[in-house]
């Protein structure tokens, strides 16, 4: 069996698993996000027969919160906290800096597949602030000229 | 069980966690092991101890002694002299910042930062460890579940929080027994509790904090909850971006579950009941009781005209009770000790304490708990230690993208629900962030309507066109192209959105720009009339500017320069070319002699 039908049959057991419950489309749909990274046609077409609701509805509801993404993602996830205490420190320098070195803008993803930028809502680290994770990592008391060292780490 | 000498706290919340506290623990452990202490002291994860700005914080008990800022490096010292040798180790002792005083014998309660602190529903945050329950009930934990499930009946738990005066801590202010009442008195075959953990205002972090640090409180207050009002089920909403609280609230119910105080037959009294988690997906609306409950259907999280109100139909058509978290914080203390003991906290018509998550520029960054009716004042100056690098305070702003920015003039404003609203702000979920001079009040007012365009669920004109026209104004008068007549068309906008939006999300959303231009509508002015950001914020409109008297001619910033705006000669003094200058500002961080500087 291919990778990518293993994750298929993976899927149909988390939707055979939520079947029954009350909203279960919401929670079916942030197991296939962590699944495949992302929620293309063909995931939602599986989850809205094992559910018995229509396409347009997974549709809707896939669209509507952010952290469901159509398109894959980067291998690394930054995501800089645009909260208002970060942003009061000066986190939109940060995040200008990053699109500025990483050739991309906020919401996209690099060409090479390696990076996803993106403006975050308040992390709760505010005594951290301004800060930006890539991944689990976290970076507290950002300022602009760390970035390339750090982006730097990453491409090794 | 076992007995410790000593105990090692280190904290485990989000902005110790962020800092490295995980690898702090570890290290303790190998230390203790290495000494053969792993008998004699106990290493604890609490929740957040509120001072997030000294963390990674550690506390040593019997002693009581406050470190902050430990590195990994000095956990060795800290083993070898205090746990070993019992001398504690000065140089990491925390520093007061009123008195400027490192003293180890200072335990918690004595210093500044809590000194004015009344902890109620963050009583067992940094004190407990959250992921074991039996620390919690040895703190009188699931106490107030088994005295309301078998001495009061169901009408008298209601009375006793109508009675307390406890007030919706989401932000609105509605008062809870009320909210318990109406539900209580809905007739359905199933009814529903639960919890709004979908905490979405940027720089607030309480609720966050409470489920980390006493995930049980929550689920004992929820318990109480279904007995008083006739449910079997009830749901806990959480942001799926706060890991942490999702695991530690998961390990909580397992917890508790094990433990017959959730499940069938709870205190053998036939009391049934039962949690569980659902995660938010990223969508600011959702904190919406409408749109969080459609959520947690499973559908698309679109607020609802009310009436009908969750009380009568809310999830599933069923009537359904929705509390923030850190209302049900208050929850089982308030049985415990009795309406009037929380009463007797607070103003006339917001009783108890209410907890802020203080940022932005201000000295000690953290979540502070303070009875309702202390001045704004004493939180930013007492407790939070002021604004840092002697820069002037400018303005405070409370209740996130629905509230307001206050002024020096109001800072002796007692806080509380109906104060804060009197003096054009909001009480919010808590957030409570400092701005200094540096910070453009316009760029602020642009910054909240920018998340409410990001956040605004699409689903009634008002919220969806309106603020998007507003956002388009402001980013005009940022960007220096401000013209005549756009504060009155602001002023006019505003008006209408809040009269005429669906929910509360678009009923407030104005809000930040109304209070702005109340206080600040000289800088709007500035902005129009004399094109100049007067806290040199707005990059539209400042220019770098080098002074010649300051400029030693080092070449450092012609250097970093990344627009080869900068020329001179070594020692002589260099100038900037502004039609060349991109206002990125790395030159003024690199001049050794500040000679750079924002016109």
């Amino acid at each position: 069996m291919s990778e990518m039908d293993q994750k298929y049959a993976e899927l149909r057991q988390i939707i055979e698993a939520h079947k029954d419950w009350p909203g279960a489309l919401m929670p079916v749909l942030q197991a296939a996000q962590e699944l495949f990274g992302c929620v293309p046609e063909d995931v939602q077409k599986i989850i809205a027969e094992g559910l018995g609701v229509t396409l347009s509805e997974v549709y809707g509801v896939a669209t509507f919160y952010a952290q469901f993404s159509l398109r894959p993602k980067g291998k690394y996830i930054i995501s800089v906290c645009l909260g208002t205490a970060c942003y009061v420190k000066g986190s939109q320098s940060v995040l200008d800096k990053l699109s500025e070195e990483l050739k991309c803008s906020v919401g996209s993803t690099t060409d090479d597949g390696l990076f996803t930028l993106q403006a975050t809502r308040c992390l709760g680290a505010c005594g951290l602030a301004p800060v930006m994770t890539i991944n689990q990592d976290v970076y507290g008391r950002m300022t602009p000229d760390q970035v390339p060292g750090i982006l730097a780490k990453y491409r090794e | 069980m076992d007995i410790y000498r000593a105990h090692v706290l280190v904290c485990g919340g989000t902005g110790c966690s962020s800092s490295g506290s995980a690898t702090l623990i570890d290290r303790f452990n190998e230390k203790l092991a290495e000494h053969g202490l792993e008998k004699e002291v106990k290493v604890v994860r609490t929740g957040c101890f509120g001072l997030c700005e000294a963390g990674p914080v550690v506390i040593v008990y019997p002693d009581g002694t406050f470190y902050s800022r430990v590195k990994p490096e000095n956990v060795d010292e800290i083993v070898t002299e205090h746990l070993l040798k019992g001398r504690k180790v000065e140089h990491l002792v925390y520093v007061d910042h009123a008195t400027r005083e490192q003293d180890a014998e200072k335990t918690l309660d004595s210093i500044t930062f809590y000194k004015q602190q009344h902890r109620v529903a963050l009583r067992n945050c940094g004190v407990i460890d959250p992921e074991n329950i039996d620390e919690y009930l040895a703190m009188d934990g699931y106490r107030a579940l088994e005295k309301a499930l078998t001495t009061m009946t169901r009408e008298e738990v209601i009375d006793e929080i109508l009675k307390s005066g406890l007030r919706g801590r989401g932000g609105g202010g509605f008062p809870t027994g009320l909210k318990w009442k109406f539900t209580y008195q809905s007739q359905a075959d199933q009814k529903y509790v639960a919890c709004n953990a979908d905490e979405g205002d940027p720089g607030a972090f309480m609720d966050r904090s409470i489920l980390e640090g006493d995930p049980h409180a929550i689920i004992e207050a929820m318990a109480i909850a279904g007995y008083a009002i006739g449910a079997s089920q009830g749901y806990i909403y959480v942001r799926a971006e706060y890991p942490i609280a999702v695991k530690r609230l998961s390990i909580a119910i397992d917890q508790a579950r094990e433990y017959g105080l959730l499940g069938k037959n709870i205190f053998e009294t036939g009391f049934d009941f039962d949690l569980n988690i659902r995660l938010g997906a990223g969508a600011f609306v959702c904190g919406e009781e409408t749109a969080l409950m459609h959520s947690i259907e499973g559908k698309r999280g679109e607020p609802t005209p009310r009436p009908p109100f969750p009380a009568v139909k809310g999830l599933f058509a069923k009537p359904t009770m929705l509390n923030n978290v850190e209302t049900y914080a208050n929850v089982a203390q308030i049985i415990l000790n009795g309406a009037d003991w929380f009463a007797s906290m607070g103003t006339e018509k917001s009783k108890g304490t209410k907890v802020f998550a203080l940022g932005g520029k201000i000295n000690n960054t953290g979540l502070v708990e303070i009875p309702m009716g202390t001045p704004l004042r004493s939180i930013i100056y007492d407790i939070g230690g002021g604004c840092p690098n002697g820069k002037k305070f400018k303005a405070v702003q409370t209740g996130g993208p629905s509230g307001g920015c206050l002024p020096e003039s109001l800072l002796d404003t007692p806080v509380d629900y109906d104060n804060l609203i009197a003096a054009g702000s909001m009480m919010g979920s808590g957030g409570m962030i400092v701005m200094d001079e540096d910070n453009c009040m316009v760029d602020i007012a642009r910054f909240y309507l920018d998340f409410i365009v990001d956040e605004s669920c699409g689903k009634c004109a008002p919220c969806r066109i309106g603020t998007k026209r507003m956002l388009e104004i402001l980013n005009r008068i940022v960007e220096g192209k401000g013209e005549e007549g756009d504060i009155e068309k602001l002023e006019e906008l505003a008006e209408t959105i809040k009269a005429t939006a669906l929910c509360g999300l678009g009923n407030t959303a104005p809000n930040p720009v109304l209070s702005t231009l109340r206080f600040f509508r000289d800088e709007y002015e500035a902005h129009i009339k004399e094109h100049r950001c007067p806290a040199h914020h707005c990059k539209a409109l400042l220019q770098y500017v080098i002074d010649p008297a300051k400029c030693r001619g080092c070449t450092a910033c012609a250097r970093v320069c990344p627009a080869e705006a900068i020329t001179g000669t070594v020692k002589n003094p260099h100038v900037i070319d502004p039609k060349k200058c991109l206002k990125c500002g790395s030159c003024m961080e690199k001049c050794r002699f500040g000679a750079i500087s924002r016109q």
